[in-house]
């Protein structure tokens, strides 16, 4: 078994889909002679050939407009935004059509929408987005948002097989930095089911995508200190996965949300009101959040330092809440 | 806006407060920095400034209670918001007319009002300690807490639950309702002192915190004790020589005390381990010489310090001294005032002591205590004299000052002192 990066893990993701089943697509913007803007098809149009891996137009609501129709005549099409950023030009195509096909018409959408999000590689403000909570609000989507090659493997492979629109937000930030050994078998990480990425007792830290990475660091630099951090990874906001974390917050009684997205009508909120809905009298302090500004992503290296989160101050949080 | 008041940190080791006289009551206006309460903790007493003008809405904690620092004890409604005292308020819970300040503690406007202390203080918990409390029969009212602000969290109820519930409050109780700290444990069980008549006596807080910082300093510092004698006879006529002269000119009282200060200073300068304190495997030389003095008080004492003593003239020393005594004894010290002391002097001789054997004064390495000055046959190059002598005990930290270091250190304050040669006028 190799080291596989979170990048490579997504490309054999596609390649393996494409292999076991003839009617998973790709389209997207510069995905076939080109390999995509961060080379996660490359080598599929040489393997799969123009049937099977369509360059587009520069048009995100045409490619999901053709992606739909393509998937009520049987296929599994799977689009790439080139930015996640950019799904936003596709906006009424996923919210208003794909998402509501199956309710409205009978007419499920199998299709995946993917790309890469998120900052700290100094993209700016139009290549560096979190907009997943725009679809978690839009019922009739799964939004998947994956933190670890592994699952980024597995999780894409049920998308793919999921009979349901689902929108796969990649970190780009992870895409080379971190790697992992894959099993050779094939695999799936089912949809809709957090995991604890580290167990501790005094307080639960929730959060997603590049956040794991930043809130484990945090745990263990907390566990220096005495303090238990327990970290679970959402890895599908929609579905939540609302038993793991409510299950969490009763072992530890003390929550703290982190998330890469801004603020406000980030998932924390929704995360909080679930909580002291469903598990007050298990709460032991209040329930914080740690996430990013509610401003545009900087381009600047200092802004956008200090607009994401990072390790030092999720434990900075976590250390004022234990203490609570 | 409502603006909290909160028990203040009057120093770094001080965690709580007594809160002893309130100067304004509910819907009183007062301005900011007008002093607004009083309060009382082991190191000093002290009147609290508003921290914002307005009108005092709410007075929580009363007269003669206890809490932690950050507490809220009184609420005002700053100035420019709705002056909800003033007017006939739509809320039926305030204003109960001027009522004594301990009769609003609790305002009762809740539909479930939080469980209230005996003393009407509301318990601040969270809704997990809440669940377990009910479930488990535990009144939380009894538990101290340990969370900030002195809210009780999971593990004061765990730890109530793993003792076998909360035990009511203690029979006979303490007026301050403070929990017993460990170090003011009975080292025997309550029935064997309670017998017979007696009369139960709570501890103020200052005895309190002389007791905790005694048991601490006992735990901690092995102390040794190194006893000379100084032949004072020159010191005592050169004062009764000087005295009068000195506070017609000075206006300040002529002590001994300032003559013994100086020859510590001279003999800590020679020995700065003497002048240190113990960090774990570390000795701490202190750079400034700033000798805390024992001023014995109604019902406990404290022990103001002279700062920076190594730079003061004999008549700095005489002024610093009398100044702090003279507020320590009318309660003006500021906690500056009581703070950062490098070495420390009591002087059981003025009460008579023949010679005393002291605590240390943590964190100090050492401390000097002063027996009566007393006339006595000595020998003097072998015929019996009567000379006017003292007892010197120096208590000492055995971690950081050996015995031989202690004794040259003690040779030097006695050779300092009968040999005198300073100027005092």
């Amino acid at each position: 078994m190799a080291q596989v990066t979170y990048l490579e893990a997504i490309r054999l993701a596609l390649r393996e889909e494409m292999e076991r089943d003839p009617t998973v697509v790709l389209l997207g913007e510069d995905i076939g002679v080109y390999g995509g803007a961060f080379q996660v098809t490359q080598g599929l149009l040489e393997r799969f050939g123009w049937e099977r891996v369509i360059d587009t137009p520069i048009s995100e609501t045409a490619i999901v407009g053709a992606a739909a129709g393509m998937s009520y005549l049987g296929l599994r099409p799977v689009v790439e935004m080139q930015f996640i950023d950019f799904i936003a030009c596709a906006f009424n195509q996923v919210t208003n059509y794909v998402a509501k096909s199956h309710y409205l018409r009978g007419a499920p959408v199998p299709m995946v929408i993917r790309g890469p999000a998120g900052g700290g590689v100094h993209g700016g403000a139009f290549h560096s987005a979190n907009p997943e909570m725009y679809f978690v609000h839009t019922p009739g989507l799964k939004v998947v948002y994956p933190a670890t090659a592994y699952d980024a493997k597995g999780l894409l492979k049920s998308a793919i097989r999921d009979n349901n629109p689902v929108l796969f937000f990649e970190h780009k930030f992870l895409y080379r930095r971190i790697k992992e050994e894959l099993p050779d078998e094939d695999y799936v990480v089912p949809l809709g089911q957090a995991i604890v990425r580290r167990p501790g007792r005094d307080l639960t830290i929730v959060t997603y995508a590049a956040m794991v990475h930043a809130s484990l660091e945090a745990a263990g630099r907390l566990a220096g200190e005495g303090i238990e951090v327990e970290v679970v990874d959402l890895r599908t906001l929609l579905p939540l996965d609302r038993e793991t974390i409510v299950a969490s917050v009763q072992r530890t009684n003390k929550l703290l949300v982190v998330h890469e997205d801004t603020r406000t009508g980030g998932i924390a909120g929704e995360i909080a009101a679930l909580v002291s809905e469903s598990a007050f009298d298990d709460l032991d302090g209040p329930v914080r959040r740690v996430t990013a500004l509610d401003t545009p992503v900087p381009f600047s290296t200092p802004l956008e330092e200090h607009f994401l989160p990072n390790a030092e101050r999720i434990a900075a949080a976590a250390r004022d809440l234990a203490k609570y | 806006m409502a603006v909290d008041v909160v028990m203040p940190q009057m120093g770094e080791s001080i965690f709580e407060g007594t809160i002893t006289k309130w100067l304004k009551k509910p819907g009183d206006k007062v301005e900011r920095d007008e002093p607004l309460f009083e309060i009382s903790t082991d190191k000093v007493d002290a009147e609290i400034p508003a921290p914002a003008a307005g009108v005092l809405r709410e007075i929580k904690i009363g007269e003669g209670q206890t809490v932690p620092i950050q507490t809220v004890v009184a609420v005002i409604d700053a100035a420019g918001s709705a002056p909800a005292a003033a007017a006939a308020a739509p809320s039926p819970a305030k204003t109960p007319a001027p009522s004594a300040p301990e009769k609003l503690a609790e305002p009762t406007a809740t539909p479930s009002p939080a469980p209230a202390r005996g003393d009407g203080r509301p318990v601040r918990s969270s809704p997990l300690v809440r669940r377990l409390a009910r479930e488990k029969n535990i009144d939380l009212a009894a538990l101290r807490g340990t969370g900030t602000g002195g809210r009780i969290s999971k593990r004061d109820v765990l730890a109530a639950i793993s003792e076998g519930g909360a035990r009511p409050p203690q029979a006979p109780p303490s007026a301050t309702g403070a929990a017993a700290h460990a170090a003011l444990e009975a080292a025997v069980p309550r029935e064997r002192i309670c017998f017979g008549r007696y009369e139960v006596q709570p501890m103020s807080v200052m005895r309190q915190r002389i007791a905790e910082h005694m048991v601490l300093s006992k735990r901690v510092s092995p102390h040794v004790y190194s006893i000379d004698e100084a032949d004072m006879t020159r010191v005592a006529q050169l004062r009764a020589a000087a005295k009068s002269e000195f506070e017609k000119q000075h206006e300040t009282k002529l002590t001994f005390m300032p003559f013994f200060v100086r020859a510590c200073v001279e003999a800590l300068r020679a020995f700065p381990v003497v002048n240190a304190s113990v960090d774990g495997t570390s000795l701490v030389l202190h750079g400034e010489i700033n000798v805390g003095i024992a001023v014995a008080l109604e019902g406990g004492l404290i022990v103001p310090v002279v700062k920076n003593a190594e730079e003061k003239n004999f008549l700095g020393l005489q002024r610093a001294i009398n100044d702090l005594a003279e507020r320590a004894r009318t309660k003006k010290l500021k906690p500056e005032d009581v703070q950062e002391s490098t070495f420390s002097v009591t002087n059981p001789g003025v009460f008579g002591g023949l010679m005393g054997l002291p605590v240390i004064n943590q964190p100090n390495v050492a401390i000097l205590a002063i027996g009566a000055i007393q006339k006595r046959p000595t020998v003097v190059e072998d015929a019996i004299a009567i000379r006017s002598m003292v007892y010197l005990t120096l208590s000492y930290d055995h971690r950081a000052v050996d015995g031989a270091m202690a004794h040259q250190f003690m040779g030097q304050v006695k050779q300092r002192l009968e040999t005198w040669s300073e100027e005092i006028l």
